[in-house]
């Protein structure tokens, strides 16, 4: 058993991190599509989309992207969405932070791709199965590579097929990250009391979501949620 | 060769992308080499250790309140089916399901 608790990388284990990824897949499907669609309505040319998709591969800095995208550009308007991007990704600091422990021994080259492909719901997952007791990097890996080949595809189908896409809202699909995250919750639960950090971070972004606009109330509440269960014994 | 040559139609787009790329992937690796450094007292690791629920309600909260009791229902069908089941992908599609038909109905 001991030998299964410690950090190790297997190839059987990216099949494995695949399938794992499968619940994510109805919420990146769309969210990708809607980004490609939207790129597409805005303007903006194949190369610039797919750019977009593949290499800055974040969904919320994407669409907020969309809305500063220039047609000209100036020092000054690249500096500026460069910003907006830092700020909108900042929440990935903490993600990357609870990683580490199971990273450490890990080749530079593999944690450098394996962090590349770090989203929210891949991160989930493996956070997910790494309560679980499971160590295999593998899993990781692989639930990052097939979630960022699914968000390119989808990326290219609403680009060119967007118009064709029924109203999301009728099928519950404009909700489905959301409803991924909630089923998410479930195996995380461990009791009322370590759960006391999650409702600090429930209101706080509440509050935040009121108060500010834009994506901040995300990192907010995370944040909030971290100092709770530092503070709360 | 001007700065501003530079940066027109379509290099200006590509360095806008690379700007983005860059600064993502520094948030990305930023928490890695910020806790490599760290020593991981017991305090900090509580507080990691909050984060995944924390995370997942602070994303959550504020968008399933915006979109009124049919998202509630529907987040709540979702929790009970995992709650029951632990099947995911099953209770993705009793949110959705539920979601869809309090839709249809309204």
């Amino acid at each position: 058993m001991s030998a299964s608790l410690r950090p190790h990388f297997s190839s059987a284990g990216l099949l494995q991190g695949a399938r794992a990824a499968f619940p994510a897949l109805p919420g990146f499907i769309m969210f990708a599509m809607a980004f490609g669609t939207a790129a597409a309505q805005k303007g903006l040319s194949l190369g610039e989309t797919f750019g977009l998709s593949a290499f800055v591969y974040a969904g919320a800095s994407q669409m907020v992207a969309l809305e500063i995208w220039q047609q000209v550009w100036t020092p000054a308007t690249i500096l500026s969405i460069v910003t907006v991007t830092a700020v909108v990704n900042a929440r990935m600091i903490l993600l990357g932070a609870t990683l580490q422990p199971w990273l450490k021994d890990e080749p530079l080259a593999r944690t450098a791709l394996n962090l590349f492909l770090l989203t929210e719901a891949g991160w989930i997952i493996g956070t997910r199965y790494h309560s679980g007791g499971g160590r295999d990097i593998g899993i990781l890996l692989g639930s990052g590579i097939f979630l960022w080949l699914v968000w390119l595809a989808s990326t290219l189908t609403g680009f060119f097929a967007g118009a064709l896409v029924p109203e999301p809202s009728r099928f519950g699909l404009d909700l489905v990250m959301p409803i991924f995250f909630g089923a998410m919750l479930v195996p995380l639960w461990k009791g009322a009391r370590p759960a006391l950090p999650w409702l600090v971070a429930g209101l706080v972004s509440l509050l935040v979501h009121a108060l500010v606009p834009g994506y901040f109330f995300i990192l907010a509440g995370a944040l909030a949620g971290v100092a709770a269960g530092m503070v709360l014994e | 060769m001007s700065f501003d040559t530079l940066i027109a139609q379509p290099w200006g787009a590509v360095m806008a992308i690379a700007g983005m790329a860059a600064v993502t992937f520094l948030c990305r690796i930023a928490g890695v080499v910020v806790m490599s450094r760290m020593r991981l007292t017991p305090r900090i690791e509580r507080g990691l250790r909050a984060l995944p629920g924390s995370i997942i309600l602070a994303t959550i909260l504020p968008v399933v309140l915006d979109k009124g009791w049919p998202a509630i229902v529907a987040l709540a069908a979702t929790i009970l089916t995992m709650a029951l089941t632990r099947i995911d992908l099953l209770s993705l599609a009793a949110g959705l399901g539920t979601l869809s038909v309090i839709r249809a109905l309204l």
